[in-house]
């Protein structure tokens, strides 16, 4: 199979992240042709839309049509906002576009931005990144020099400024709105919808955020055909996309492959099971998506529709393997504990309802857990679920819902015995 | 501390730079950058630390106040020089990360969230870190990433700083 075809196609360069191999691999010809007025940005929207290429931060909103939202022509100052705060459990994947190929990130952006006539674009960065915040840096001066990025570009009145920037640490400013607020020196809480960053986003300017996997494959996309990046996925899904796989196998790591992959050629590149233990569950998408038993997955493929099938999502790749041995109370806890102090507050059902969940499992696992507790807390999951002002909600629910539904005999043996069904006394 | 209500200038000097990043009329968006400035520099942050950005970018004292409590980063009392955040979160979790976690407990004698006597170390649990095949992980001050963990590395790491320090 082949790997790295997209984002991560500087890899095997030897200076994978310089300006002289990004631009040896076409780089920059793409942006070159806008400024030029070889391509109109019309066509760049046209040819997204073909590519099929979805939003990669976790919803798979289809990334052509974000950007058609966006009416270049009003007046006024717009913006694009990459999100690189990656911090879904699970996930790892931004961070090495940032580190290798920041170049094709940065063409990615000007491309994006000036599509929608947006003159500025900023790219968060989560505040432990700041190794890849140097990378960026360095690759921003280099295009800067090169005269790619800037105030009138290559004399063609053409003005694109990017900025790079970073966090300070939560979760939640991975939430589109929630990194707008953050970026305007506030506490990151989400914002009620509508209104859309399309139409009030940074400072009430029309804004869009991109993930940094989506932008940086644009470059390829229109550098080799929509078609070219289509035929690699599947029909519903095109391209690649990048997995990060953890947990309980041998090989853990990172592979950008082609979408549609069948998930148990995924597993082996990862080095298959640990130990050559049983795979007992998958969370596919990064811990907000549902588990999927390990039967079901070893069948399934990793595409959008291929993840829809089998009740769960591709979400932001993070692929999560459990073996046999894991105890599903004790992992749903950790999971829940997350979501408990991550959550930013503003919500009651959210605020509250993790705070509960937790406890509620905290007491299970503490064996002083009721058989009763196992429906209480798919009750509370759905008394979160659909009732906050963002997704994050969902993000605790899903979780909840699927572990208990496939996994239901072991929270009512922890429950009735409080002990592990797995682990024993 | 000194009473000195103006930050040292090495400090002043990268807020001004940082300030650029975003339009004039919006200093509030540099508050962020500026209280990691001023923690990398002191160490945490203090009410005063936090009084004098506030009259330095000319804004509300609530404005940094609410930034300052909501981002998990930032120190509001005092802590070791190295900070030790190990991640809890589900993938280094499968991987071992709570028996790392104790046994770091023990080799520093300190139990989870406190500082050792001598100043040196504080540990935290962090959440993930997006190291997640790299697991288990930690950061060391925030920002320095220390992957596949074992006890044993870890014991060099804490050996190493701490030698590090005699020297
Ligand atoms: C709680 C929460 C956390 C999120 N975290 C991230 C993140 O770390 N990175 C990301 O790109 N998108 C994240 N998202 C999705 C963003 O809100 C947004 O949909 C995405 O950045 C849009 O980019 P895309 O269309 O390219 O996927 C998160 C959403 C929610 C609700
Ligand atoms: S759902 Fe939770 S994280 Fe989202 S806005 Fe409400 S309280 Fe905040
Ligand atoms: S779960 Fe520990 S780094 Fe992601």
């Amino acid at each position: 199979m082949k790997q790295n075809l997209v984002c991560y196609r500087t890899f095997e360069e030897k200076s994978p992240s310089s300006f002289e191999t990004y631009k040896k691999l076409n780089g920059y010809s793409t942006w070159e042709k806008l400024l030029k007025g070889k391509m109109k940005p019309s066509d760049v929207i046209d040819a997204i839309k073909a590519a099929g290429l979805m939003g990669r931060g976790g919803a798979g909103f289809p990334t052509g049509l974000k950007m058609s939202f966006i009416n270049r022509d009003k007046e006024g100052q717009k913006y694009l906002v990459c999100n690189s705060d990656e911090s879904e459990p699970g996930t790892s994947k931004d961070r090495f576009i940032m580190q290798k190929n920041p170049h094709q990130l940065i063409e990615g952006m000007a491309i994006a931005a000036y599509t929608m006539g947006a003159t500025v674009g900023y790219n968060y960065m989560r505040g432990e990144f700041m190794t890849e915040f140097e990378s960026c840096e360095k690759a921003l001066k280099e295009a800067k020099k090169a005269g790619l990025i800037g105030k009138n570009i290559l004399g063609t009145g053409i003005d694109f400024e990017l900025i790079n920037i970073i966090g300070a640490g939560a979760y939640i400013v991975g939430e589109e709105t929630a990194m707008l607020e953050s970026i305007e020196g506030k506490r990151a809480m989400p914002r009620f919808k509508p209104p859309f960053p399309a139409n009030y986003g940074l400072y009430g300017k029309p804004t869009t955020v991109n993930n940094t996997e989506s932008l940086a494959s644009i470059p390829v996309i229109l550098d080799k055909g929509p078609e070219w990046f289509k035929k690699l996925g599947t029909e519903k899904s095109g391209g690649t996309k990048i997995f990060s796989v953890s947990g309980h196998v041998a090989k853990p790591g990172v592979f950008e492959i082609p979408m549609g992959t069948p998930f148990k050629d995924l597993l082996e590149l990862a080095g298959g099971m640990l130990d050559s233990r049983g795979c007992k569950a998958v969370i596919p998408g990064g811990s907000s998506m549902k588990i999927v038993p390990g039967k079901i997955m070893l069948n399934a493929e990793m595409s959008y529709e291929g993840m829809q099938s089998v009740g769960s999502a591709i979400g932001s790749g993070g692929v999560i393997v459990m073996d046999d041995r894991t105890c599903m109370v004790e992992a749903l806890a950790c999971v829940i504990k997350f979501y408990e102090d991550e959550s930013c507050g503003q919500c009651t059902p959210c605020r509250e309802g993790t705070n509960w969940l937790h406890q509620n499992l905290r007491d299970i696992l503490a064996g002083k857990g009721n058989i009763k507790d196992v429906d209480l807390l798919v009750e509370i999951a759905g008394k979160i679920e659909g009732k906050t002002i963002c997704a994050f909600g969902e993000a605790v629910a899903w979780p909840v819902q699927s572990f208990i539904e496939h996994f239901r005999d072991e929270f009512e043996f922890y429950c009735k015995n409080g002990y592990s069904k797995v682990k024993g006394k | 501390m000194n009473n000195k209500r103006e930050f040292d200038s090495s400090v002043t000097k990268k807020i001004d730079t940082w300030k650029k990043k975003f339009p004039k009329e919006k200093p509030e968006s540099s508050i962020i950058m500026s209280l990691r400035f001023i923690q990398d520099h002191y160490g945490w942050l203090s009410d005063k630390h936090l009084d004098m950005l506030a009259d330095y970018l000319d804004l509300a004292p609530i404005r940094v106040y609410e930034v300052a409590s909501f981002y998990s980063m930032y120190h509001r009392k005092p802590v070791g020089k190295y900070v030790l955040g190990i991640c809890g979160s589900i993938s280094c979790m499968l991987r071992g990360s709570e028996p790392l976690l104790h046994h770091l407990e023990t080799k520093l004698d300190i139990k989870l969230g406190d500082t050792t006597k001598d100043g040196l170390f504080t540990l935290k649990e962090v959440e993930c870190l997006a190291s997640c095949t790299k697991a288990p992980a930690m950061v060391v001050n925030g920002t320095q990433y220390v992957e596949d963990l074992t006890p044993e590395s870890l014991d060099k790491l804490v050996d190493n700083l701490r030698q590090g320090e005699q020297t």
